[in-house]
């Protein structure tokens, strides 16, 4: 990849995806009445950056070998997966309507790789970030040059395992994998730095070898500009901390705990209509 | 040494040891195979050697063990993972069942040192409820070679067997042959012996013991069938209903905690078939583990072929 960063034009364009994702995320939340939306609704910036500019994949053939591969370890997060993924053609945008309404739909409240796209079947934290480690590992023995990308949530950086992955991808060479920190300082509970903390995180992670960057997980030039530069440095695994606000997009959930699982009421759906022009639940 | 080109597979060779041999012999043959250790690689003989880009070690972390294998079988690998039976089935179990069994990935997930076979090592090394615990996974299947020479023959099989599998083996002594075998096939119990009076269920290190009490028997002129039910899932039904049907009672023997494995597995089927028949599990009755030789720890917990042979005549009376 050539290192010119976005133009404004480009920008604007992902800007557009970036609404059209949230505005439908909204809309399957509250239609399904039960979902994770500030933990994917925080995600967008980074997964439309990520469809749009950085992946090599081919939408009408997901199982191609070659393809760079995303593994949301913060599975709770889908909801940013379903939209982009349909978005960009894996599957029809209609089936979205399933979304934790049909029994046993593709569409559930945690990945599944039933559905096209999606690489791993991830909910419980502290387990796809290990999987793409494995990955990223077969890329290395097959001699394929795709890369591996994982979001990880900050809580989910209390699951000891992540250490473990931590530790191993530097010690097995691995430098084709991205790792991207949700850094939204929010768990289901509370704050991270309440429940339990997690910094120094960046120090953390580069004492296990990682090279490490920190970036706001909401400018495009930003993210793209780190995703586009990695692996930061030869035989090491990357890790991104992108800063973001949980709810992002939706003014009245932003930040707050409890947009963990909440979906909008009828009043809120109203105000995100106001500021977002949803319009009715089944409008296209 | 397990790194002997050649081993003699008809002579009393443990488990674990020809365990090293097959994976070897298969990886060098199979370039799709790839091994995944946790401090354990001694479990992979020379392909560790032999192969080292296709052999991956992560030092003791049982969970990322099982999710980097999960990752590698995503991309098409064969991928054997093996460690302690204690630590994969219970520190790794949740890797087991959501990053392996769910999608049925080409993973095989080999516990060593299963049973008593630790012997000294005490109850933390000791697994007792293996079996039970990858029972209550579905896509699981699950294997208990016999022998070394099962072993060798169980883990060629499993390079062609899609998808996700628990093989039991031991460890690097007690596994004494077991003569006049014929072929396995998975899922397919091995009728080791024929009877009229009695059969014996048995599966690992337990089928010595099972064909040691049919001969004890055999003098006392009871006539013993003795199943080697090296597969406990799916398990054979068929061979359970037809042992019920040709024999007055059925005994099961396992290196294992009496809940949750092959005597479990057994009675669910006699029970579910509405088979009422004198039926005895012979196993550890649900206590954990003692340190000892291996020898005299099964004398403590009754299971040898004496014990078996005791529980005959009490069932035939």
């Amino acid at each position: 990849m050539t290192n010119t960063s976005l133009t404004l034009n480009e920008i604007n364009e992902l800007k557009e995806t970036a609404l059209k994702m949230r505005k439908t995320a909204i809309k399957m939340a509250t239609k399904a009445g039960e979902a994770h939306l500030g933990p994917a609704l925080d995600l967008t910036e980074i997964i439309v950056t990520l469809y749009s500019k950085i992946m090599n994949y081919r939408a009408s053939d997901p199982k191609w070998p070659k393809r760079d591969r995303l593994i949301l370890s913060k599975g709770h997060g889908c909801l940013a997966l379903y939209t982009i993924l349909a978005e960009k053609g894996f599957y029809e945008k209609e089936l979205l309507d399933t979304f934790c309404t049909q029994l046993d739909t593709l569409f559930g409240g945690h990945p599944e790789v039933k559905v096209p796209g999606i690489e791993a079947n991830t909910g419980s934290l502290g387990h796809g970030f290990n999987i793409g480690i494995g990955m990223a590992k077969a890329a290395q023995i097959d001699n394929f040059d795709y890369k591996v990308y994982t979001i990880l949530g900050d809580g989910e950086n209390q699951e000891g395992s992540i250490w473990e992955g931590a530790m191993a991808a530097p010690n097995l060479n691995i430098d084709n994998l991205i790792a991207i920190v949700d850094r939204n300082h929010l768990q289901v509970s509370g704050r991270t730095e309440k429940i339990m903390n997690i910094d120094p995180l960046k120090n953390k992670w580069e004492s296990f070898g990682w090279a490490v960057q920190e970036i706001d997980g909401h400018d495009f030039s930003q993210i793209y500009n780190a995703l586009n530069s990695a692996p930061f440095k030869p035989g090491k695994p990357s890790l991104i901390i992108a800063n973001t606000i949980k709810a992002k997009g939706l003014s009245f959930a932003e930040n707050k705990v409890e947009w963990h699982h909440k979906v909008p009421n009828e009043e809120e759906y109203r105000i995100a209509d106001k500021e977002l022009g949803l319009g009715g639940l089944n409008d296209d | 040494m397990m790194t002997k080109e050649k081993l003699d597979l008809k002579s009393d060779i443990a488990t674990r040891v020809v365990l090293g041999k097959a994976i070897t012999d298969l990886g060098l043959k199979n370039e799709k195979i790839c091994t995944v250790a946790a401090d354990s690689e001694s479990r992979f003989g020379d392909f560790v050697k032999k192969a080292p880009n296709r052999a991956v070690n992560v030092g003791i972390a049982e969970q990322n063990a099982v999710s980097i294998s999960a990752g590698l079988a995503f991309c098409g690998k064969i991928v054997f993972v093996s460690t302690y039976a204690t630590f994969i089935s219970m520190r790794a179990c949740e890797q087991i069942r959501t990053d392996v069994a769910f999608q049925n990935l080409n993973v095989k997930v080999v516990g060593t040192n299963s049973g008593f076979s630790p012997g000294w090592e005490g109850f933390t090394h000791q697994a007792l409820e293996d079996i039970g615990i990858m029972r209550a996974i579905p896509n699981m299947t699950i294997i208990v070679p016999a022998d070394g020479e099962e072993t060798y023959n169980l883990v060629h099989q499993l390079a062609d067997y899609e998808g996700a599998v628990y093989l039991r083996v031991r460890g690097k002594k007690d596994d004494p042959h077991i003569k006049n075998k014929g072929k396995t096939i998975i899922g397919k119990a091995e009728e080791l012996k024929s009877g009229e009076d009695i059969t014996i269920i048995a599966c690992g290190r337990m089928v010595y013991e099972a064909v040691k009490a049919a001969d004890i028997l055999s003098e006392k002129n009871i006539s013993t069938k003795v199943l080697n039910m090296h597969t406990i899932k799916p398990i054979d039904k068929e061979a359970i209903v037809t042992a019920a049907e040709e024999t007055m009672g059925i005994i099961t023997m396992e290196e294992h905690n009496t809940i949750g494995g092959l005597g479990t597995a057994v009675a669910e089927i006699l029970c579910e078939k509405g088979i009422g028949i004198p039926f005895k599990k012979i196993g550890v009755n649900d206590r954990f583990g003692i340190p000892g030789k291996t020898h005299d720890i099964f004398r403590h917990f009754g299971l040898t072929s004496e014990n078996a042979v005791k529980t005959a005549e009490e069932i035939l009376g």
